[in-house]
């Protein structure tokens, strides 16, 4: 028994599968940190939106540098997001059209322009591809270098680990320094807008700064995981994490810790679980991520302690 | 054939059985969607739909291995069909649960539901792919759409399911217009609101699983969202936004698929969606009635109206202008000479205008609760605003007032 897990997480997992873990890990808990405002906010959909309109700002980024380095593609992406805020703002101010429809129509229209784009150039001879985008690449994100566990003291081979792993890990400290820089505004803001600014918040700056930062989580994270993994960690941890407690810090705790989970159960699973039934073939890590957590939300819908509003019941 | 030639006949439908097929079915399909699409905005629930069309894919790739286990094509469009409508009927229900069950907010029941039904059904999509190649060839067609290839047994089933779509629509469009215009006054007449509210949404769920071949999964939201959005500039009113919603998403789709067709390499769904999102620019542009246009040209209407008024007070009070877009104003509208003399037709027009704002200072005073007063822009002559009784009486307390000592 001991043996068999030794082996397991011996030097073959360490080359194979601890990175994909590891990046899991970090998307899915840079997705679902702002995810908790969002959710709060009743913006949790921005995501999707955002997740979405990635994909024409890559496409964009490699019509205009000919390359598929990540800093072009993370910056037109990021330009792509931002675009899509504004020409949400637009259509719901020049159409006094409600925000949900506003939005629905602008990242369709921008994801089918993506979609058209990607058709007309010869991309072909470049890894991007719709599939790509939806799925990422999570399990080819392999350290070739690396021989055992002791690999994680040798420099030469720290040098070859998956270059999305340190970015996602900069991204990462970067909304963990955002948030806990901007605790006490987020935090007012986001329960009482109107108190926010009468003790002279900027709620418009932040809750900018706020959608920035989404975007900044969801065009890292997209690279490697996919939008998939992106939309769910983006929502459903934190909607788990609502129904379990009533205070904002645990409810933060508590994602983080369903997105963990998400991310390694659901890379296990996928990696290894088909195994289990005999198959020889994994199935989508991303796609599972994604289930994962579904199941988690689901289990809070059923026996979360906070599950119920308070105050009023909801009407049968 | 150039690309124009074979535009035209394809527009006309004389590019072969097939393609005429399938930009019917798309019509029909546009038609049902902004249709349908029209109601679920007026109920402000346009991005439920989005949850329904993710959820339709583990539907399908449950049906194909459902039909490949029990020894049929995986590829049957109808069996397809019936699996995504039975998971995005349960992606239905599972944003209707968590919306009543729990506190989460409907955002994001809709955000939870969309992103793990598609992240199952992409886990069994790589199942099926490891299942027997070859086979499966065509379910990745469903994210985005594709027509290329289709079979005339396919595109037959598209266009009639669109007809019974558009058909739906037709037959719900009154109780459906009550529920989503004033769902409370609807239930005092009788309608059970959360049954159309159902039946509402079961149509969006129709066109998104007959849409899934032409369309794709993702961008099919497009046709529920985009005609309606439209359709408000153009009107204020419920019936003829509704007819001009599905006008214009049967126009997208046929014309889209029409555009795909003459082109080989572009994809459907994207082209039915930009050619919706063309339809909205021009309408957002050019309406008369809300459009960007429209209201620029209002603004500088209204713009050159306070100009010329603040003018011409100027001009009776004697100062001087200074604003030269006044200036421009008055001149153009021969008030004024080129060296800044009032000429006669400036003088008339400069003493009306200040009677008038002294008629309208003093009817604020004596008259503060007529209704004209709450109406005034600042701009409009009284003439036109109250009736001849009450300018006079308002001209004899001026009269009075001045003729007497202060």
């Amino acid at each position: 028994m001991i043996d068999s897990l030794i082996t397991a997480l011996g030097a073959e997992f360490v080359q194979l599968s601890l990175t994909p873990i590891v990046i899991g890990i970090l998307g899915a808990v840079a997705c679902a940190l702002p995810g908790n405002f969002l959710l709060l906010r009743r913006q949790a959909l921005i995501g999707d939106a955002i997740s979405h309109v990635v994909l024409p700002g890559i496409v964009a980024a490699f019509l205009v540098t000919g390359t598929i380095t990540a800093v072009p593609m993370m910056i037109g992406a990021g330009c792509a997001a931002i675009v899509a805020v504004i020409l949400i703002e637009i259509v719901k101010r020049l159409g006094r059209v409600e925000p949900g429809a506003a939005m629905g129509l602008v990242f369709t229209t921008l994801f089918a322009a993506g979609v058209l784009f990607l058709e007309m150039t010869d991309t072909s001879s470049v890894h991007i591809d719709v599939q790509h985008a939806l799925l990422g690449n999570l399990e080819s994100l392999i350290w070739f270098d690396a021989e055992g566990w002791q690999s994680l003291l040798d420099p030469l081979a720290l040098a070859t680990l998956p270059p999305q792993l340190p970015r996602l890990a900069v991204v990462l400290v970067g909304i963990v320094l955002f948030i806990t820089l901007f605790w006490k505004e987020l935090k007012i803001s986001t329960f009482d807008a109107a108190f926010a600014e009468a003790i002279g918040i900027r709620t418009r700056v932040l809750g900018f700064a706020l959608v920035v930062v989404t975007a900044i989580a969801a065009v890292a994270a997209f690279d490697a995981v996919g939008s998939i993994i992106v939309i769910a960690m983006f929502v459903c941890p934190p909607a788990a994490a609502r129904l379990m407690t009533n205070q904002l810090g645990r409810q933060i705790g508590w994602s983080v810790t369903f997105a963990v989970i998400s991310a390694i159960l659901g890379y296990v699973f996928a990696g290894y679980g088909p195994g289990w039934f005999g198959s020889p073939y994994a199935v989508s890590a991303a796609g599972m991520i994604a289930t994962i957590s579904g199941i988690i939300l689901l289990l809070a819908c059923l026996f979360g302690p906070q599950r119920k509003r308070t105050g009023q019941r909801a009407e049968a | 054939m150039s690309f124009l030639d074979y535009f035209i006949s394809a527009l006309f439908l004389q590019a072969g059985y097939n393609s005429a097929l399938v930009a019917i079915g798309a019509g029909l399909l546009g038609l049902a969607g902004g249709g349908a699409g029209a109601f679920i905005f007026l109920r402000k629930r346009a991005l439920v739909s989005d949850a329904i069309s993710h959820a339709t894919l583990p539907g399908v790739g449950i049906a194909f291995m459902l039909m490949v286990a029990l020894g049929g094509d995986g590829r049957w469009l109808p069996g397809l069909i019936i699996g995504s409508a039975i998971s995005s009927g349960i992606g239905l229900l599972m944003v209707e649960w968590i919306t009543r069950q729990t506190r989460l907010t409907e955002d994001a029941a809709i955000g939870a539901v969309l992103s793990v039904f598609f992240g199952l059904g992409i886990v069994l999509l790589t199942i099926i792919q490891t299942m027997s190649s070859g086979r499966q060839a065509g379910l990745e067609n469903f994210l985005l759409g594709s027509t290329a290839g289709m079979l005339i047994s396919e595109a037959t089933t598209i266009a009639i399911a669109g007809a019974l779509a558009t058909a739906f629509v037709f037959m719900l469009r009154r109780p459906m217009t009550l529920v989503a215009f004033d769902p409370e006054y609807a239930a005092t007449t009788g309608i059970n609101v959360r049954h159309i509210d159902l039946a509402m949404m079961g149509l969006a769920l129709i066109v998104t699983v007959i849409g899934l071949k032409i369309v794709g999964l993702i961008l099919i939201v497009a046709l529920l969202i985009i005609p309606p959005v439209t359709a408000r500039f153009w009107t204020n009113q419920v019936g003829p936004m509704i007819g001009i919603a599905a006008a214009i998403g049967g126009l997208s789709g046929y014309v889209g698929a029409v555009l795909s067709a003459a082109v080989t390499s572009l994809p459907t769904g994207p082209i039915i969606v930009l050619v919706a999102f063309g339809f909205f620019v021009i309408s957002a542009l050019f309406s008369p009635l809300r459009g960007g246009l429209a209201s620029a040209l209002r603004h500088w209407r209204f713009q050159r109206r306070v100009h010329r008024r603040q003018g011409l007070l100027a001009l009776a009070r004697r100062e001087p202008i200074y604003d030269g877009f006044t200036l421009r104003i008055l001149r153009h509208s021969g008030m004024i000479r080129r060296d800044g003399v009032a000429t006669l037709r400036g003088k008339t027009a400069s003493q009306k205008a200040a009677r008038d704002e002294a008629r309208w200072a003093m009817a604020r005073r004596i008259l503060p609760d007529d209704s004209a007063i709450e109406r005034y822009d600042g701009l409009t002559p009284i003439e036109d605003m109250m009736t001849q009784d009450q300018i006079d009486e308002i001209d004899r307390v001026i009269a009075e007032q001045t003729g007497a000592p202060a």
